[in-house]
């Protein structure tokens, strides 16, 4: 049986609906469209005029090696988060949920960073690693590594790479301890008559079981990687050194904002706008089925 | 195989509850020993300690001839029925049954040939290859018992197991427990609170009350003398009638004024000593109005189809009458009952113990 609901008139339902629709036609289908509309058009320099090019921006784009450098910066730079981010948040979480009873502080602490806007993670990580001045960049230097993110780029990369992890840890943290205490506890003490130890245990029962949670904190990260990370990688390095940490969102806006090629970053946005609709419809597909065991 | 011997065990759980206050028991070697009693009288924790998941605060349990306090679960050598079976959900029957085996590092094809016997004993052959949310309740129970004997272990813990299923299949897996344990020889320690499954499973049944064992002894033995009045209201169904009696003599007891025989009584008690008499529903019969009968003013009947339960109150205590349909016509308002001597149960107002001869 299908749950519905009846309504006594036709317009109800659609009136209920309106504001957000609404609410998604203004902030998302219109600049979505606008940004399609110029991604096949040239505007000059000063916006005064347009001509319509069709895919030529989408040529130009692929035709040029930042625009592929800007693809591998944004690869590394999510698959480093998401691996960091996820197993360090796991950890604690297993850690959290054994303890766990008597302490509800721990999850509001650990609960912390994901409050911090963005930018504000930041630049709180910025203090710490500056060269000069920064707690953790001296630390590093009296260790004997010549800490400076502003003109290493694997620095700059490993610094804005820190940020988003520790920022995004503590999302990642719930859903993991959530997904660990809605594992019976009869399953665990089944498998530890069964003769697994601790390790064994984790690997062969517990893991497993999050793995819903755990696909699904993929794409969540991925998602916030890819687009997310805007505010950090801004107010740490601001893409460079060199252009080291220039990720794809970062690189609409530059070369829109910056570059003032604004066909070209509205071309760039649709490429993104194709992924997070792929990306999304991979989660639809999975939640539906492997992932439920 | 091997017997089970608690030594005075307590459990005190953090917030100083005291789930298990000294219990001592012992378990034969291929016995099968029901624990049963109230909800929360600590019988789940009585065998979570036998499995090595809870502690033991105080007391020593022996498996064999080791002492296990301080040996982890997995070396035991138990295995564990969970009342909601515990299956692995990711895992599929096959593998189920051979998580503990590959766990030990048992040669495959040994793992092979043990799940395949296990299977066909418990008819579940068709669907080693299906997941647990693939299967019935009755079918993932049965699952959970070839977890357990593929293990081929020294003792079988079962915590509730039937308690999920419906009556009809709770009857038909208790025969097939009952059937199985019999045949491995398996010593095994089974918790319920129905008294029913208690009865008719158990070689030995250790009624528990409160973190105490209130008796223990064969279910016949505790259904014929149930040393206490917990235990005697706890075991059988409908459970035994309680009145408000008093002594009259050797071997003598009033109740609301009708004199009752007692064969099994106390010599040191005192004549009009206040004390409990208990009468269990299908040990009265009706007679026509004599010399020692007493007399219930009938309420209403309950009709149970084979009996009949005849609900009244005899000197302002309730009292149940159980008797084969059609027996006691319908209609009566007042019925004239007697019972045997044998039949009658004294206990202690106070304290709940029987008051019966030490050695009968
Ligand atoms: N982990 C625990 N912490 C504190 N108290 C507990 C715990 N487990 C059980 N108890 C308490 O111990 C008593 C016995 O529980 P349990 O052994 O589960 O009873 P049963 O299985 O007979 O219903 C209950 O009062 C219960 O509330
Ligand atoms: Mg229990």
């Amino acid at each position: 049986m299908q749950k519905r609901a009846v309504f006594g008139s036709r317009i109800v339902p659609y009136a209920l609906l309106a504001p957000q629709l609404a609410i998604t036609l203004v902030f998302f289908y219109w600049p979505a469209s606008q940004a399609v509309w110029q991604s096949f058009h040239l505007e000059d320099a000063f916006g005064l005029s347009t001509e319509f090019v069709g895919f030529e921006n989408y040529v130009h784009l692929f035709s040029q090696p930042e625009y592929y450098r800007a693809m591998w910066t944004t690869l590394v730079f999510s698959t480093a988060v998401t691996v960091l981010s996820l197993s360090v948040a796991l950890y604690l979480a297993v850690m959290a949920d054994k303890q766990l009873r008597a302490a509800a502080t721990y999850k509001t602490l650990l609960m912390w960073p994901y409050a911090v806007a963005p930018a504000v993670a930041g630049v709180l990580w910025l203090f710490m690693f500056q060269p000069s001045l920064g707690l953790v960049a001296r630390g590093l230097r009296l260790w004997g590594l010549d800490w400076n993110p502003l003109l290493n780029g694997t620095h700059a990369m490993t610094l804005v790479v820190l940020a988003a992890t520790w920022k995004q840890i503590s999302y990642n943290f719930l859903f993991f301890l959530a997904g660990l205490q809605a594992i019976p506890k009869s399953l665990i003490e089944a498998s530890a008559i069964d003769g697994a130890g601790p390790t064994r245990r984790f690997w062969t029962i517990i893991f497993p079981l999050l793995s819903p949670t755990t696909f699904f904190l993929i794409v969540v990260n991925v998602v916030y990687v890819f687009f997310d990370t805007f505010g950090i990688i801004d107010a740490v390095t601001g893409g460079g050194p060199a252009k080291a940490t220039e990720t794809l969102v970062y690189k609409v806006y530059s070369d829109g904002r910056l570059g003032g090629d604004l066909g070209g970053s509205a071309a760039q946005s649709v490429i993104l706008m194709f992924i997070v609709i792929a990306l999304t419809a991979i989660q639809f597909r999975y939640i539906e089925r492997k992932v439920t065991y | 195989m091997a017997s089970v011997t608690l030594e005075s065990v307590r459990k005190v759980y953090a917030g100083n509850v005291e789930a298990v206050k000294g219990v001592s028991l012992d378990i034969a070697d291929g016995s099968f020993c029901v624990l049963v009693g109230p909800s929360g009288c600590g019988k789940s924790t009585l065998l979570r300690m036998i499995a090595g998941l809870e502690t033991i605060t105080a007391g020593k349990i022996r498996i064999g001839d080791r002492i296990v306090n301080d040996i982890e679960p997995a070396e035991r050598d138990i295995a564990m029925v969970f009342q909601n079976y515990a299956l692995y959900p990711h895992m599929n029957v096959y593998d189920n049954m051979a998580y503990g085996l590959r766990n030990r590092g048992t040669p495959k094809p040994e793992i092979d040939k043990r799940v395949r016997e296990a299977a066909r004993i418990l008819a579940i052959e068709p669907f080693l290859d299906r997941k647990p949310r693939q299967l019935s309740g009755g079918q993932r129970q049965r699952v959970a018992m070839g977890r357990a004997i593929v293990r081929k272990p020294q003792v079988f813990l079962f915590d509730e197991p039937l308690s999920n299923l419906d009556a009809k299949l709770r009857v038909q897996m208790r025969v097939e427990i009952k059937r199985l344990q019999r045949a491995l020889g398996v010593t095994s320690v089974y918790v319920t609170h129905d008294q029913v499954e208690a009865m008719t499973l158990s070689d030995k049944l250790v009624v528990m009350n409160h973190g105490v064992i209130e008796q223990i002894g064969t279910p016949s033995d505790v259904y014929r003398r149930p040393q206490t009045r917990f235990v005697a209201t706890f075991i059988g169904s409908p459970p035994m009638n309680i009145m408000e009696g008093i002594v009259e003599g050797p071997n003598l007891v009033s109740v609301g004024g009708s004199l009752l025989p007692v064969a099994d009584m106390r010599a040191d008690l005192k004549a009009d000593t206040r004390i409990h008499v208990g009468i269990r529903p299908e040990d009265v019969r009706v007679v026509e109005d004599g010399g020692t009968a007493f007399r219930i003013d009938v309420d209403f009947i309950e009709e149970l189809g084979a009996t009949q339960l005849f609900h009244g109150k005899i000197a302002g205590d309730e009292f149940v009458l159980q008797a084969p349909t059609g027996l006691i016509a319908a209609s009566a308002r007042q019925l004239a009952l007697t019972v045997d001597a044998t039949n009658v149960h004294l206990f202690d107002r106070e304290t709940g113990q029987r008051l019966g001869q030490v050695d009968p």
